[in-house]
Parts: C-alpha cells; structure tokens; sequence
C-alpha cells in the first residue's frame, strides 16, 4: 500500500475547503467563517426563493367564476368551494339582468396541499398564482386550512411574470393587482 | 445449609442461568442478522434477512414493501396530470427523470409529438436531474464506508442543481413539469447562464471527489475486489443503468431508442468499466456525472426557439391502445407501460422500476461476503426505496 | 510546585490538591478549548458552521452535552454483569486521568515526575484496552461483545508502533524521564544551530508519523473506526450504555485524545518549552501549561484533519497495516536511530 500522493491530496482537499470557508475573501482578509460556510442561519438569515418558487396559493376574487375546475382536479381534494348564484344589474339600460357567481367559501386546506400547481394551472379564469411566501406554519393543523379572505392577502406577495429567456415564444402573463 | 442463606442461594441460580444464557447466545453458527428496517445505510426502509456463518454470510434476502404507497392502483383513478404529479415522488431524488418515460408513452398513444425546444429542454431538466441524483450517490457511498465529509460537499453542490430546478419548475424536489405535448412553462431569462454557472461548480465537486476518494488508496482498498457482478449474471437478474455497464456491458437507452429526447444531436460517449466490482459502480457514475455535465454544456447553447407545448386539447383523453416507453434514468432503466381505454384517466399504468431489479441481485452477490463488505455492496449497487416499493 | 508554597501542606493536603488540580488540567483545557476548537475545525472542512449556539461561539456546547446526558435515564441491561458494567467506562477513564500524571506542564509545574515516565504513561493508557472488553463482555448483548473484541484486537495491535516509535525518542534523548525529554529538546542543537533547539519532530520525523497513525488507531478515530462505526451493521461495544455512564466513555473519549497529544506534543514538539524563552522558572510554571496547550491543539488537529478526510478501513486491512507495514517500518526507524546517534 504506497501512501503517497493519494492520501496527502485528499488532506489537501479538506485543508482547502477549511480555509475556503474561514477565509472566503482570501488569507489577507480577516476570518469570516459565516460568510464562507454555506450555513443559511435560519431565523436570522432567511433563503431567498426563486420568484416561481411554489410556496403557497394566492387567489384573486374579482376574476373566480366557482367554475369548481381546481376543486375537480385538485389530486388530494383539498380546495372547497361554495358559491351561490345572483342576478347582476344589466350592463346597459334595457338589457337582461346578468347571472354571476359570488363566492362564499374558498378554502384550500395547506395541510392536504401536494403544492403541485395543478389548480394554478387549469384556471381558465386565472384567479389563482404562486407566492413564493413559505413561512407560514402553525401550531395547530386546524389553522393550515386557509379562507378566502387569508388566501386573497397572500396576494400581494406574488411577484410579477419573469420574461422568458430568448427563443420563447410564450407570452408573459400579468398579474392581476 | 447454614453457611449459605437463602439470598446467597438465589444469587447463585440466577448467576448460573445468566451464564447459560450467554453461552447459549454465543453459539455462531447460523446466527440471522436483521439489516432495517430502520437503518442508516439502506436508503429508506429495506430489509434484508441476513445468515451469517461466523464472519461470512451465507443466505440473504431482500424484505422490501414497507414503503409501498400503491402507485399503479392510485394510478388508475389520476388524470394524466395527476399522475405525473404523483409519479416524480418514486424516485424522489431525480424527480423530474420519472416523468419522462410516462409522458412519453401518453404521447405515443396520442400520437403527439412535443415541439423541438420541448424536447431540448426536457433533454436538460432530464440531465440536471441525473447530475442531481448521482452527485448524492457519490457522497453518500463515502458516508456509508466511513468518509464523512464527501457527503456535505455532495449535499452542498446538490442545492446548486435544485435551485437551478426550481427556478425553472417552482419545485425543487418535485417538477411536475412536464406535460402531454411539451412542457409546462418556458425557462425564464437569466436561466442558461445560471446553469453554466451551476456546471462549474459541479465539474470543481467531480474534480474534488476524485482526489478526495477515487484515488484514496483506503478507498480502493475497500472496494476493489468487492461484490464482483458477471456481465451475464447481472444481464440474466435485470440489472440496469451503471451497475450493468460497471460489469462492462455497453448498454444506455440515451444512445438506443432516444424517443422524444434529443440525445442523438448531442456527442457524448457512454462510460463502462471491465471489473464489475464496487469500485467500478463508483468510477462509472462519477464519470457519468462528468459527461453529463458535457452533455448539458452542449445543450444550453443550442436550445432551439419555437412554442414550447403543442397543440393539444385542454381536457386531454387519450385514445385506446397501450404503450411502454423505457429511458436511462438516473438509477437505471425505468419504463411505464401505459393501457389506455379512451378515458380522461390510464385504465392500468405498470411501472417497471430499476432498484426493483437491482436489488434482485441482492441474494447472490451476497453469498459468501464478509460482513463489512455487505454495505459497501449495498451501497454500491444504489437503490432508491421509493424506487423499489413504488 | 508544592515546595514553592509559603504553607507547609499535610500529605493527605497535597495528594487533594494533586487530584483536584489533575481533574482541572484534564477536564477544562479539554472540555472547552480542545472540544470547541476540534469540532469548529471539522465543522468548517465540512463547509458549516459547527456548534454556534450554546454559549458565545459554541463555547459551552460540552457543559450543554453534560447536562443533556446527565438528566437520561440509567439503564442497565437485564441480564447484564452489573458490577463490571459499571466498572467498565471508570476503567477506561480512570486510566486515561493517569495518563496525565507524568506530563509535565512546566518546568516545575507536575503532578509526579517519574524517572521511566513514558513507559509509565504508555503502560497506563493500555489499561483501557480492558475497560473495553469489561463493556463489551458485560452488556449481555452479542454484538456489543464482537465489537468490543474487535476493538481490543485494534487496540492491542497499535500499541506496538506506538511503544516502537516513542522508543525512538527515548534511544535520541538518552532519558525515560519526560521531564528530561522536554530538556534534552530544549538545550539540544542541530548540527551546531541551537536556535530552535532540537524538537524530535525533525530528526524522528518517520516516528512521529508513526505515532500519529498509532495514536489515530488507539483513539478509534477514523480511518480505524471500524469497532465504533461498526454500529452500521452491528452494534458498537459502547450501546447499552445511556446516559452518565455514555457520558463518561465520551469524555474519556476526547481526554485520551488529550493525553495521547500531550505525550505527543512533550516527545516530538518539545513540550512546555519555547526555545528562545528563557524566562525564570515562576513565569515559567504559568506560560508552560498554554504553550502545551497550543501544541496539543496543533496535535488534535492532525488527528482530526485524518478523521475528517479518510473513509475506513476494514479490520483485516487494519491489522495487516500494523503488523506488516508499521511495526516493521518502527523497527528499521529505531536501528537507524540508535546507529545515527552513535556516529553523530
């Protein structure tokens, strides 16, 4: 068993990611060991998610219909949803009262949620979107199940369509605000 | 009877039985160890009935199905969608890589074919998700021979790859990107240099772990020699993937039957090794590894433009027929043979999976081995348990 | 150190003071700095950060371990041996403590000073080979007893180079005495340079790889874990062991480390001394112990550098490492020794 160079080049290849990670700005600068280790000190230091990053579901009311296609898909059933029907004033003088859905329950129960995108998706209205938002654990399982007031302030942490790279010929969509 | 008091007295018996129970627990011969369930060195819940004869074992056999969540039955009532959410959790690791073959064989009985920047992109995610995979393997294979910290460097660069992933999925472990006809969504910008970004970082991992354990002579001294498959044995037990092409035989579906991939625009070559022991396993998926990274060089800088999903209906009913499509994934070869009778759901999905057959050789490459070979081999063949128990 | 007190101290005096001071030298040095440094030091090879959060820098992470294992539940198996399990990891403690007894820490800062003292300390510290087997053979549990055979096979094996190589050292100094080593070190000169002295870590340069690779293998340190780790597949002699009684192997663990550095350091490093420091003996008596102390850091980084970077090797290859590669290797490094000292 000749021990040289195998051995002493493995030593030199854990020395190096010592001294990477103790002096990440080189060995003239001074020890920064919280800097070259790649240690995310949660809570005090927070990861920062893509912008797709599928964090929790955000819905916007105004465009919902209760059409019920993301309670039908849903894989784990987890989204309830209730509406009633009403008769909308005309949007003329003259014309037919117009029927619309109004929603009165849209729960999407967290703790059921295989985060799969697929009521995201299906949406024909798009009244659903990501949040890349994932902090949002509770002591009780009771309280994952999210209303519709809680999933429409989840709103405002989706952030808006990254353009595509070069070649794409997909549209960006907006968010509606 | 007067020196002796009764308490002496029973101190003696209960001395004599623990003697005798001892000695009957010393006895060596046929003694059966139980590997797991619960245990570090299976990747999940496997258990393998082991008999030893002293220091060597002589009969073991494989326990698996404590992980088993009924994939095919749940299968049978998804829509296709849903199956594709479901399928990226049996090989949890190259998630992205379980879609592939089923959407490929929902496609052929459709008759449907994904636009070229689909398939380029499918081709990287697919790749990324095998560099993601084996990178693990090759720390993890350290970790279970006593090296402890190829394992944080492997899990460190891992992250580099599923932020990669995520930025483009949502997800980092779970895609559920891919679709009937093409993709889900298209790369955003910013994304290729990135993963150019992420390529260095990962070649500098494969260049680290090779001075780090591949030329260690411990290393070599541990695996060489060790768990010796014979091309026909592992060719007659269903070994796929590395393990079949570490005992020298040249078989890649990448190179074979590139359906719906575009492995055949790409120069690569396909790594195999003569020796067919644990050592070479190592070698083959490190270099495999480092192709891969070759492969992805060459496809980040020709994805094509064009529409990233074909025109297909929003409520997809595939018509009848069946279909079974097998690619390289990351583990080995994974195929879905697909019956489909014309509904919104399959009417039966099959899922031949490659750690299934892997571990089939588990009794006859352990005969005969020392015990503290058994996990080297163990951890050289690689399974996944949410592989062998879907 | 006793003599220089202005109070005449009883006997029984002297040997409490001797005790409580050993337990400090030992515990302290070892529970604070020695542990947080090694643990940091794997930590940041490792890419991480390591413990940061009991006490500042992870100080006190050792005193929240010891209060962790003091408040778990003391089991002993049913069918085991009770007396000799619970004499077992005392053995093994206890003899590392004793160990310590003939390092000295300054010029006349020392517990006992031995005219054979390497032999003294080597002999000592093989006691532990039998705490091993006393925990191994007591647990009523078959494993525990393969793996405490193993490891006392390990063990028993490596004390061979450990005894040739600092053999070496003692045919160079010319003494058994470690207090004389530390002189013959320090007074000594190479080739006519006395700036630095003579440390033996350049002329026994082969012995001191020697003893480190020894030292690597008494410790169970990987790469020659393999009766610790053996608890992949079966268990290590150390299972039935839960709380105080764990706490104590663990302790004995880094204490030996401790000890094997600090016979380490005095051979080969040159001890409390500093060549160049030649300051009077009570100035001495204070800055001897932190200079030792620095070398044993640099010691226990070594082991823990060789930890961090090699996977293991099996128990047959172990052994044929020490019988056929070291022991012949310390045989050829004391013959060059003996007949390099005669012509020079």
């Amino acid at each position: 068993m000749s021990l040289v160079p195998g051995v002493i080049k493995g030593l030199a290849v854990t020395l190096g990611e010592a001294r990477k990670t103790v002096f990440p700005d080189g060995l003239r600068k001074p020890p920064a060991p919280s800097k070259g280790a790649v240690t995310v000190q949660y809570p005090r230091q927070k990861e920062d998610p893509t912008p797709r990053a599928r964090g929790v579901i955000a819905l916007h009311e105004e465009n919902c219909t209760a059409c019920m296609l993301c309670a039908r898909e849903c894989p784990d059933w987890c989204i309830y949803i209730e509406a009633h029907k009403y008769l909308a004033p005309p949007r003329r003088e003259g014309g037919k009262p117009r029927q619309r859905n109004e929603l009165d329950r849209f729960d999407i129960d967290f703790s059921l949620c295989m985060f799969c995108g697929i009521c995201v998706e299906v949406c024909p209205f798009e009244a659903l979107f990501w949040s890349p938002e994932f902090e949002y654990s509770e002591p009780r399982i009771a309280d994952l199940l999210h209303d519709k007031g809680r999933l429409a302030d989840w709103m405002t942490t989706v952030p808006d369509f990254e353009p595509y790279e070069a070649g794409a010929e997909v549209k960006v969509k907006k968010v509606p605000r | 009877m007067t020196a002796v008091t009764e308490r002496q007295q029973l101190a003696y018996i209960a001395n004599q039985a623990a003697d005798m129970r001892v000695n009957v627990e010393l006895e060596t011969e046929g003694m059966t160890l139980n590997i797991g369930p619960q245990h570090p060195a299976t990747h999940g819940t496997l258990r393998i009935i082991v008999k030893l004869d002293g220091e060597q074992v002589v009969a073991a056999d494989p326990v698996p199905g404590y992980m088993h969540r009924g994939y095919e039955k749940l299968a049978e009532v998804r829509t296709y969608p849903q199956v594709t959410t479901l399928v990226n959790r049996i090989d949890w690791l190259g998630s992205f890589a379980n879609e592939v073959p089923f959407i490929l064989a929902a496609e052929r009985l459709m008759e449907v074919e994904a636009p070229p920047r689909a398939q380029w992109i499918r081709t990287i995610l697919f790749e990324l998700s095998r560099i993601g995979n084996i990178a693990l393997f090759l720390g993890d294979m350290a970790v279970q021979l006593g090296a402890v910290t190829p394992v944080f460097y492997a899990f460190r660069d891992r992250e580099y790859v599923l932020n990669q992933i995520e930025a483009i999925t949502g997800g980092r472990f779970h895609p559920n990107f891919d679709r009937i006809g093409g993709l889900k969504d298209d790369i955003p910008k910013g994304w290729v240099a990135e993963t150019k970004g992420v390529l260095t970082k990962m070649r500098a991992f494969c260049d680290e772990l090779d001075e780090l354990l591949v030329g260690n002579e411990i290393f070599t001294a541990r695996t060489r020699g060790v768990g010796v498959i014979p091309p026909e044995v592992g060719l007659s037990y269903g070994l796929s993937g590395a393990n079949l092409r570490a005992s020298g035989i040249d078989w890649d579906h990448r190179r074979d039957s590139p359906c719906g991939l575009v492995y055949d625009k790409l120069d690569w070559k396909v790594w195999t090794h003569p020796d067919g022991d644990s050592f070479a396993r190592y070698w083959v998926r490190l270099q495999e590894t480092r192709e891969a990274i070759l492969m992805l060089e060459q496809l980040l800088d020709g994805i094509p433009s064009g529409p990233i999903m074909a025109k297909v209906p929003r409520i997809i009913k595939v018509p009848a027929g069946e279909a079974y499509v097998a690619t390289e994934n990351p583990l080995g070869e994974m195929g879905y043979y697909v019956v489909s009778k014309g509904d919104l759901v399959p009417f039966r999905v099959k899922i031949r999976s490659a750690s299934f057959n892997n571990i089939s050789i588990v009794p006859w490459v352990l005969r005969g081995v020392y015990v503290p070979d058994v996990i080297t081999i163990l951890a050289s063949l690689y399974f996944i348990l949410g592989d062998i128990d879907r | 150190m006793i003599t220089q007190l202005a109070v005449e101290l009883a006997y029984w005096q002297q040997s409490i003071l001797r005790s409580v001071g050993v337990i400090a030298a030992v515990l302290l040095p070892a529970g604070t700095i020695v542990y947080l440094f090694l643990f940091k030091m794997m930590s940041f090879m490792q890419s991480r950060l390591g413990p940061n959060e009991a006490g500042p820098y992870g100080s006190m992470q050792l005193l929240a371990e010891v209060g962790k294992f003091l408040q778990k539940e003391d089991l002993i198996p049913d069918g085991a041996d009770r007396r000799v399990f619970t004499w077992a990891p005392i053995v093994v403690v206890a003899s590392t403590f004793v160990t310590y007894v003939v390092v000295p820490f300054g010029p006349d800062a020392w517990f006992a000073q031995i005219p054979t003292g390497i032999y003294f300390a080597l002999a000592v510290s093989s006691l532990s080979v039998i705490g091993v087997l006393m925990a191994g053979w007591s647990s009523a549990n078959k494993y525990s007893l393969m793996g405490g055979l193993r490891a006392a096979g390990q063990l028993i094996a490596y004390e061979l180079p450990l005894v040739l190589a600092a053999l070496g050292v003692v045919i160079q100094a010319g003494t058994m005495d470690m207090q004389g080593i530390v002189a013959a070190q320090r007074t000594g000169e190479i080739f006519g340079f006395g700036g630095i002295g003579n440390p033996f870590i350049l002329t026994q340069f082969v012995g001191f790889m020697i003893f480190l690779i020894a030292m690597q293998a008494e410790l169970t340190q990987p790469p020659f874990d393999m009766p610790v780790a053996e608890s992949e597949l079966v268990a290590g002699y150390m299972t039935e062991y839960s709380g105080f009684r764990f706490l104590l192997f663990f302790i004995g663990e880094y204490a030996t480390a401790g000890a094997f550095s600090a016979i380490a350091a005095t051979l080969f490093l040159g001890g409390w001394a500093l060549p160049g420091l030649d300051l009077d003996n009570n100035l001495m008596n204070v800055l001897g112990p932190v200079v030792l102390l620095v070398k044993i850091l640099l010691i226990m980084f070594l082991v823990m550098w060789f930890r961090v970077t090699y996977p293991r090797f099996r128990e047959d290859q172990l052994q044929i490492f020490a019988w056929k590669y070291l022991i012949p290797l310390s045989l050829v490094n004391i013959t060059a020794t003996a007949v390099l000292k005669v012509v020079f």
